[in-house]
């Protein structure tokens, strides 16, 4: 087995189970801190499928999309959060 | 927002994801990219650097309002689309090439002018709409 199989048959199911076991997490999640913290992983899965996507088809600029999506990953995070709080005042 | 974590991240991306979102203009015609993904990355460089420190200091940074990005970026596209008719007679938005390569542009042409000028146009509609948002809430 080779790493192209490795990745395509056993990383890439694992990826994509656990970005379905998340996303059931997003739809249920009681709070709304907990949507997000489900959504800020969902990201991470996501950059970890880009870069393994990258790695299979060989095509090395995919993980510039990578890296720029986890340069920024944080900010929907912080912008969530920081809506939450504008709200917390203002109610 | 007060937070010294993202004051410190944001002072140190900012820079960075600019210069990415030129790298990612500039290499727009071969490969993925090109002005919308630009334009769209360094509006999150301001974006980032508004809620880290407020929007007034990123005003002060822009200096001039966001929204006037908008007319500059469209005149450079439409006189890259039309500079074939002026200069050379073929129809418009011909792609003109300079034969010599540019030591780290590359082949350079007024394609490239389009895509600043789509780049120009995305960060100013973005910012506008980002700022106008946060203003009202």
């Amino acid at each position: 087995m080779n790493i192209d199989d490795f990745l395509a048959y056993i990383i890439m199911p694992i990826l994509s189970t656990s970005s379905l076991l998340v996303f059931i997490r997003f739809l249920m999640g009681p709070s709304l801190s907990d949507r997000v913290v489900a959504l800020d992983l969902l990201i991470t899965i996501g950059i970890a499928i880009i870069a393994v996507y990258s790695i299979i088809s060989h095509r090395p600029s995919f993980l510039d999309i990578a890296m720029i999506f986890a340069l920024i990953a944080f900010l929907s995070t912080v912008a969530f959060s920081y809506y939450l709080e504008k709200r917390k005042r203002n109610e | 927002m007060k937070s010294l974590i993202l004051k410190t991240v944001s002072t140190t991306l900012l820079p960075l994801l600019i210069l990415f979102s030129v790298f990612v203009l500039l290499r727009g015609h071969y490969l993925p990219g090109g002005g919308f993904i630009g334009g769209l990355i360094a509006a999150i460089a301001f974006i980032l650097h508004a809620f880290a420190n407020g929007l007034d200091q990123t005003r002060k940074l822009i200096r001039i309002h966001p929204g006037f990005l908008i007319p500059v970026g469209l005149a450079i596209a439409i006189l890259s689309a039309l500079a074939p008719v002026i200069f050379t007679g073929d129809p418009a938005m011909t792609g003109l090439w300079y034969e010599k390569d540019i030591a780290i542009l590359g082949k350079i042409g007024s394609a490239l002018f389009f895509d600043t000028g789509v780049y120009l146009v995305v960060i100013g509609v973005c910012l506008t709409i980002i700022f106008t948002i946060s203003e009202s809430v």
